[in-house]
């Protein structure tokens, strides 16, 4: 383990960290809501089609949606219960989706029956991949892409790195610290499976600096067979540097392409918790029931990190732990990539990695008065991917989406927040930049 | 000294002589021959290039109107007598179109539509679009935010005190503006004549739409059974009006029975009739 590495990625920023809340908090079980609401798509690609009725009766852990196609997962029941009704809930989008409204039983078992377990020694690569899209397992640090799509090597590339993400840049949450804590068994087992699964010849496990606790247990738990392949690689603190592309960058100093997967520089990059999961999972036949979430925040009273149910709404969860009476804001996730929730009847999906509830004593009631652009070039030097937020700000203001897109490669921002975070005028530069970007695809698929 | 600064002026004198004898010689033989009508006709066009007339602009529509492929009626911007001048001018019809105006399929202004959060961000209904929905429980509904007020170049739409687009139907050209410029395709451009409107669009059913908002459809059907056959057919828990048939069949009997006021019949100006007759305790 190399401690006080200098490897890390140019531009970003530091914003208050604000974990040590829950940092030191053991992940807790958290009760079984009273209904829970499964949307189809909880990932990017199409959504599952229901295999089950309306009024059936399921078990936890029993398949309840199909993939699509390999573009889509499956999901299972995180509690036994009855299927109240298929049709559209609300979700974080604003829009209603398509979703399974499941009642748990009053005391439903935590127990899941096991399936077919995939065999580590004998499956082959392709028996893992469905294994995992089976297991309806899709990147929990928040983007939620289908991880079996990612895994998928194309014909004539070669992984030669695979790159376990337990940097969790984003400040409040700490899932995957905890994770790694807590999980370094399921966590080694899912890196053999993805050893096995990508040919990789080495394999980094990507943590900041300030999680040395972490980043020790797991050098400490290193299992024999790992040993030469497996470095635990700890990173100065930065945001974004939990983004896929920047966390490549600071490993290996290969930068990915404009448009291009992280497999053209031979890279594949998977976050701890999903590691974690597929070793959980995996050998016993399980699909993802539920996962740990931060719930944390001024606005938070009883803040830890819990593992939740799928599906569970944001009122129950909130209620559970207790909020403030002056509670303002709620996002999915951190408050630098979460969006915010329009409603508490939204339900904790897989890429959920933490709920965040603010007062309005932080911040103000309004949001801070927005001023002209002053050129000080602040959120260019504060940009991971080299962008020009300033002069895309100003496109974006004027409806010169097309533009953006064409000379300025809008597409390719992520939407990090740092130009935001950084700009001293207070314009909503990532905000312009999702409208541009919808209108771009709007634009596009018309 | 000198003979340098005149072999200067004789070299780019020379070449500018040179190059305007080219052109002279081009403008002589490859003059592109245009029928002089066309931009006459331009001219009396109201040069908004709106697009309202299907054409790519003004120009386009003059084309089209002097080869005799389109009638001057097809301009929904000049006034009558603008179009008559042009047909007097080019000698034909002045085939006179019926009137097509944007009508909103939303009714659920403040107080209708449930509002479970505010939205905060910077104005505009695709910026709220775009973080979390905006706030408004039916994600279907009009947001309120003015993209439709500020995309109109006829200034015809200005926003209500229900926060609802209202089309001014005198001023509407059919442009199709507002169309694209709202992120939730509230907007049709339909005739005036027909009054018959649907002021909703969600797809939801019973208590399911009702819950979300006072004036939502909820898909009863009675209108579809009120209405002249084949005027109104359900389809996803909405009724779809048959534009052409409601022509002639259409009648206001339609809109009677309709439990929460979300079909309505439209003359002129949408949400003249504002609070709409809501019954309480259905």
């Amino acid at each position: 383990m190399r401690l006080f590495s200098k490897k890390t990625f140019a531009h970003g920023v530091h914003p208050p960290e604000a974990k040590e809340a829950t940092a030191g908090l053991a992940i807790r079980r958290f009760p079984f809501p009273p209904s829970l609401t499964i949307p189809l798509s909880q990932h990017i690609g199409k959504p599952a089609v229901p295999v089950v009725r309306e009024g059936e009766e399921v078990i936890r852990g029993q398949l309840l949606a199909e993939p699509d196609g390999f573009m889509s997962v499956a999901m299972h029941a995180p509690a036994s219960g009855i299927v109240r009704r298929i049709g559209l809930m609300p979700s974080a989008s604003g829009k209603m989706v398509p979703g399974i409204y499941l009642e748990p039983f009053p005391g439903s078992s935590q127990e899941v029956p096991d399936g077919a377990g995939v065999d580590l020694e004998s499956a082959t690569a392709d028996e893992i991949i469905a294994g995992i899209q089976a297991a309806g397992i899709v990147g929990l640090g928040g983007a939620a892409f289908p991880t079996h799509v990612k895994l998928k090597i194309p014909e004539g590339k070669r992984c030669e790195t695979l790159i376990i993400n337990g940097v969790e840049c984003e400040p409040f949450l700490t899932t995957d610290h905890r994770v790694m804590l807590e999980q370094s068994d399921d966590i080694f087992m899912g890196i053999r499976y993805l050893m096995k699964l990508t040919q990789a010849a080495k394999c980094f496990i990507g943590i900041e600096a300030n999680k040395p606790d972490a980043a020790q247990h797991l050098q400490d738990k290193l299992p024999a067979d790992l040993q030469a392949e497996v470095e635990v690689a700890v990173l100065p603190v930065k945001y974004p540097q939990g983004a896929e592309k920047m966390l490549i960058t600071a490993l290996t100093g290969h930068e990915v392409p404009s448009g291009g997967l992280p497999i053209e520089v031979g890279a594949v990059v998977v976050n701890v918790a999903t590691t974690a999961e597929i070793g959980r999972l995996l050998p016993v036949g399980q699909g993802i029931q539920e996962r740990v979430i931060t719930v944390t925040g001024p606005a938070v009273k009883k803040k830890g990190n819990y593992r939740i149910l799928i599906g569970t709404p944001l009122r129950f969860i909130l209620d559970e732990v207790g909020v403030e009476d002056d509670i303002a804001r709620v996002f999915m996730g951190g408050p630098m990539m979460g969006p915010a929730v329009s409603s508490l009847d939204i339900p904790v999906v897989k890429g959920t990695s933490g709920v965040t509830a603010f007062t309005l004593r932080e911040g103000g009631d309004t949001p801070p008065k927005e001023y002209p652009c002053i050129r000080c070039a602040y959120c260019v030097d504060a940009c991971p991917i080299f962008l020009n937020p300033s002069q895309l700000g100003l496109l974006a203001k004027n409806g010169e989406f097309a533009t953006m897109a064409e000379e300025h490669h809008l597409m390719d921002c992520f939407e990090c927040g740092s130009c935001s975070f950084v700009c001293p005028s207070h314009i909503p530069l990532v905000q312009h930049f999702r409208v541009a970007k919808a209108a771009v695809r709007k634009a596009k698929a018309s | 000294m000198f003979t340098s600064l005149a072999i200067g002026g004789a070299i780019l004198g020379g070449l500018g002589l040179l190059f305007g004898v080219i052109l002279a010689v081009a403008n002589r033989f490859l003059k592109v021959e245009e029928d002089p009508r066309i931009e006459q006709v331009e001219g009396m066009l109201p040069g908004s290039n709106c697009g309202a007339c299907g054409e790519p602009g003004c120009h386009a529509f003059a084309e089209r109107l002097v080869a005799g492929e389109r009638a001057p009626g097809g301009c929904t911007v000049s006034s009558p007598d603008g179009i008559v001048q042009i047909a007097s001018f080019l000698g034909v019809d002045a085939g006179q179109e019926a009137k097509r105006v944007a009508r909103l399929h939303c009714a659920g202004g403040l107080g209708r539509a449930r509002q479970l959060a505010d939205y905060e961000g910077f104005s505009g209904c695709r910026a709220a679009v775009v973080a979390g929905g905006g706030g408004k429980s039916c994600s279907w509904g009009c947001l309120g935010l003015a993209d439709c007020e500020v995309a109109c170049t006829f200034d015809a739409i200005s926003m209500n005190p229900d926060r609802l687009p209202v089309v001014n139907v005198d001023k509407c050209t059919a442009c199709g503006d507002c169309v694209v410029a709202c992120p939730r395709d509230l907007f049709e451009i339909l005739p005036l004549d027909q009054p018959l409107l649907v002021q909703c669009k969600t797809p939801l059913s019973a208590e399911a739409a009702r819950e979300l908002c006072k004036v939502a459809c909820d898909g009863c059907g009675r209108c579809a059974q009120d209405a002249a056959p084949g005027v109104i057919k359900m389809n996803n828990n909405l009724p779809i009006i048959d534009q052409n048939a409601a022509l002639t069949l259409g009648d206001p009997r339609a809109t009677v029975r309709c439990p929460t006021g979300a079909i309505r019949w439209v003359t002129g100006d949408q949400f003249q009739d504002r609070p709409a007759p809501i019954r309480e305790g259905r």
